[in-house]
């Protein structure tokens, strides 16, 4: 390691959960992002509260490269317990820090940098209570890091200060933490050949940094999200938190009242349920959760399809089946949601590829879901929505809202008459009415039992097949109104199909593809049904790599039924363990299949 | 606006001939008619089964929900708070309120929400042909010959246990009884509970069931003669000598209670209604009436601290948030 690693370097944090390290992890990583340092922070950590392991990654890249990765440059090594294997992420002179007499009788590698601190010592020199100086403490390796880093101490100060605000009587002893381990460095460190320094760069100062949950919560507040009925589960929880703080800031009437309803339900039975009688009543009403509360809700969502109301359903994707594991990340809800009931049900499904677009999609959802009165299943996913990624600041779209077709009284006053499932316009979407609308041909029976176009009770076959086909010439529609695939093209013979937090791996995955003289074009897929765009990459390329983290190929099965001609052209490249895909994962599986590698 | 009765009825029943669930439906026709209900004002909300039909039965021209089974209180918790100035009249029976639909029910009553809950209690599962509900009673039998093993369900002590704040029980055959409670049970603040016995008369109806219409003319015992008043009807000077009691209710109307039975209740005493409750049901008896009252509860909108409007007719100059406050809501981000 003799280069200079100036904005790329990447860390690895172990701990105990419980024990206090996220917010020091948080202070350096804002730090460096305050910076201007392409930078993104993910926490790996277990489906419990207290003294499992756990570990933080910040990645710095000069290139924006921010996705995950398997190896590490810097390890903090504060868990005894996984002491050893916590060395493996690091190459050949790599560095290794930890507490001097915490390990556990275990050795350090060779070929690694071991730099013990003092770390007993070095708290005992904080003055505070007990309770707060243990949890101060983790500063101390802050302050280590960003004077190694050379990271200006006024910026860790402002963010040390802007994050314990309102706890004021951890603020002194955080700070006394970070300059004790500053000086530590300053005096005992210098010794170290130590190559990785942060610089601060000309990125534009309005950026933001957070995770995708907090995004989606700003999205659904600007989208005009008025209603969310919700069950707490791992990882979507943080999408309603997020949603109901920011809505208790913004949503009120002149007399300080809400207006917005966030309900807790009993179980997603009911939280679903719920959607639907708010949906049908005329709010734009969504519900959060993952795979296991989905499946609670698949009765519901049959009903949704076929009395055609408006939901919304934010699936942020966990490992399954059952509880699977609740705090790892997947995408493997596709063909589940895509086609969530019995009967001849499906859904509209959208795929966020970043923060920005988990905010864009917060109004697209509604926007859809009341155009096409139908469920839309937003699928992000826990490495999107609760790990940290810089983006833009976020900022409302220019597009109005899409109340859908929806008569007034006045509207009705112009008709000679109103049936609820009359195909008017040609597009097999119906005009409704809401309750509450006082015009004498206003209200309709609504019903998941069989009916006709005047919603009326039909055991008839003709009219129960007019109904279902009349539903898939709106999904015809769907395929106009969903966001099309973002498809970069260099006329390669070949293609790499993917969504969701694949995204984030993509380009850097491209460079390393590139070095190999390995090309391709690249669609990145938004929504299902799939727009036209996506027949035409199919047709173009003779073979298709399906990027998905799932180990069923969810999506290639979704392509190979839309497209069933092409569906010889698709090659799976699947990541299903629970771990954030990472660029040098998918290049090696890519080579592997081509004899490349 | 004073509509015909016309203007309350419905489609023609489908349920079998004598069905006890035909005649709530006249009942909530009569109901809503002396009441002067607006079609536009109501929701008719239901789950799933042969009571959960009803809706059809009447009112042709109010907005209708008739969900899943099991699901109707949710389904009418989130409608209600979408479009709070609805009336929701919600059907339900004794399998989709005490079987599948149990956990909804309950935390209906706990969260408040103002919708009036009927049960239509038969104790058997009609569409299904004749399985036993949570609510048959120990011992009762079914048409072939089975007896119920497992303790019944009871629906009023359960609504008292959550909290409901109007709770009732009637027959589907006491008109004089069940008009009254259904005109005061719309006037209540928050949830009411009206469980109404309605004999099946294809599955349960014979010998040694305890929900046959022979059963019920039997076991019977009315709690009290029940009037319902207006605001702007004259009262009777003296009303309250006689064991007669007056219940107020919100907007001005109320409940005139004469007493029937020999034991003395006060319907503003919940432990009373509890206890007379168990009392009743130890010595086999069923007793109908009005059975709780309290109007102090705050409703699912004022915990909720819900705006004023009705949240469906905010457009988005009322849900947008401006340029400034998400750029606001984004300096914890920087």
């Amino acid at each position: 390691m003799d280069k200079l690693h100036e904005n790329s370097f990447v860390i690895n944090i172990a701990s105990v959960n419980g024990s206090g390290t996220q917010t020091a992890n948080s202070v350096l990583l804002r730090s460096l992002f305050r910076m201007g340092v392409p930078v993104g922070g993910k926490n790996i950590f277990p489906s419990n509260i207290s003294g499992m392991p756990t570990w933080f990654w910040i990645r710095a890249n000069s290139k924006g490269y921010v996705g995950a990765t398997s190896r590490a440059d810097i390890v903090l090594a504060f868990n005894p317990q996984t002491f050893e294997a916590d060395q493996s992420c690091l190459g050949s002179g790599g560095f290794f820090f930890y507490p001097e007499g915490k390990t556990a009788g275990k050795s350090v590698r060779p070929d690694i940098v071991a730099v013990p601190i003092p770390l007993q010592s070095l708290t005992d020199k904080i003055v505070a209570p007990i309770k707060i100086k243990k949890l101060a403490a983790n500063m101390i390796y802050v302050g280590i890091l960003s004077e190694l880093l050379t990271i200006p101490q006024e910026i860790v100060r402002q963010v040390v200060n802007d994050q314990l605000e309102k706890k004021t009587s951890a603020l002194q002893p955080n700070l006394d933490a970070l300059d004790i381990g500053r000086q530590y460095a300053r005096e005992n460190l210098q010794h170290l050949a130590w190559p990785f320094v942060a610089r601060t760069t000309d990125v534009p100062r309005n950026q933001v940094m957070m995770d995708g949950n907090t995004a989606a919560a700003l999205g659904l507040l600007a989208g005009g999200c008025q209603f969310i009925s919700w069950y707490p589960i791992t990882p979507s929880t943080s999408v309603v938190e997020h949603f109901e703080r920011f809505a208790k800031n913004t949503r009120k009437d002149k007399d300080g009242k809400n207006n917005f309803a966030v309900i807790q339900a009993e179980d997603e039975l009911a939280a679903f349920a719920m959607v639907l009688g708010a949906g049908w009543a005329g709010t734009r009403a969504l519900t959060a959760t993952s795979g296991p509360g989905l499946s609670l809700m698949a009765e519901g969502a049959g009903y949704a399809y076929y009395a055609e109301i408006p939901a919304v359903v934010w699936n942020v994707q966990r490992l399954g089946p059952s509880t699977g594991l609740p705090t790892r990340t997947a995408q493997g809800d596709l063909t589940f949601s895509a086609h969530l009931s019995h009967g001849d049900a499906k859904h509209i499904l959208l795929f966020p590829g970043s923060i920005q677009e988990c905010f864009e999609f917060g109004q697209t959802c509604f926007d859809l879901a009341e155009r096409l009165q139908q469920l839309v299943i937003v699928l992000s996913d826990l490495d999107l929505g609760m790990n940290l990624w810089s983006s833009e600041e976020l900022k409302s779209a220019p597009v109005r809202y899409d109340r859908g077709k929806v008569l007034s009284p006045e509207d009705l006053d112009k008709l000679t008459h109103f049936h609820r499932y009359e195909d008017q316009d040609g597009d097999g979407i119906c005009a409704r009415t809401l309750p509450g609308n006082s015009h004498p041909r206003a209200a309709y029976f609504t019903r998941g039992s069989g009916h006709n176009f005047r919603g009326q009770y039909s055991e008839k076959a003709e009219e129960y097949s007019d109904n279902i086909l009349r539903l898939q010439r709106k999904w015809e529609t769907a395929k106009k109104l969903v966001p099309a695939p973002e498809i970069k093209s260099n006329d390669n013979k070949e293609g790499m199909i993917y969504f969701g937090s694949t995204s984030a791996v993509v380009e850097e995955l491209t460079e390393l593809l590139e070095q190999k003289n390995q090309k391709f074009d690249l669609c990145r897929i938004r929504a299902y049904p799939f727009s036209p765009g996506l027949e035409d990459f199919m047709k173009e390329h003779e073979a298709v790599y399906v990027i998905e983290q799932n180990r069923d190929g969810q999506m290639k099965a979704l392509l190979a039924q839309a497209y069933p001609q092409w569906a010889s052209k698709m090659v799976s490249i699947l990541h299903f363990d629970g771990t954030p895909v990472t660029a040098e994962g998918l290049r090696h599986k890519i080579l592997n299949l081509r004899g490349e590698a | 606006m004073n509509l015909e009765l016309k203007a309350y009825e419905g489609s023609p029943s489908t349920l079998c001939v004598g069905c006890g669930h035909d005649s709530i439906s006249k009942h909530i026709i009569s109901a809503c008619f002396h009441s002067k209900v607006l079609p536009f004002q109501l929701a008719k909300m239901s789950g799933i089964g042969c009571s959960s039909k009803i809706p059809a039965y009447f009112m042709s021209s109010s907005f209708a929900f008739n969900s899943m089974h099991g699901r109707m209180a949710p389904v009418a918790t989130g409608a209600m708070i979408a479009q709070k100035d609805l009336l929701y009249l919600g059907v339900s029976g004794d399998g989709d309120t005490g079987n599948i639909g149990l956990g909804g029910f309950l935390h209906m009553i706990r969260r408040n929400a103002p919708i009036v809950y009927l049960i239509a209690n038969n104790g058997v599962f009609g569409l299904t042909k004749g399985q036993f509900s949570a609510a048959a009673d120990k011992g009762s039998l079914a048409k072939s010959g089975r007896s119920a093993e497992l303790p019944s369900l009871d629906f009023c002590t359960l609504a008292l246990e959550a909290g409901c704040g109007f709770v009732a029980r009637s027959f589907s055959g006491d008109g004089k009884q069940l008009v009254p409670l259904l005109q005061a049970a719309m006037k209540h603040r928050g949830t009411a509970v009206i469980d109404i016995i309605s004999p099946c008369v294809t599955f349960n109806n014979h010998d040694g069931s305890t929900k046959s219409y022979s059963y019920m003319k039997e076991h019977d015992q009315v709690l009290q003669e029940l009037g319902f008043f207006t605001a702007a009807e004259e009262m009777l000077a003296d009303y309250e000598e006689g064991g007669r009691q007056k219940v107020e209710l919100p907007d001005g109307s109320h409940l005139l209670l004469k007493k029937l039975d020999s034991r003395a209740h006060d319907v503003h005493n919940r432990t009373q209604a509890l206890s007379l409750l168990a009392q009743t049901r130890a010595q086999e008896e069923i007793l109908t009436g009005l059975f709780y009252v309290n109007e102090a509860t705050p409703r699912l909108a004022e915990q909720m601290q819900l705006t004023e409007r009705s949240l469906s007719s905010l457009q988005e100059v009322d849900l947008r948030p401006t340029p400034e406050q998400l750029a606001s809501l984004q300096k914890d981000f920087r």
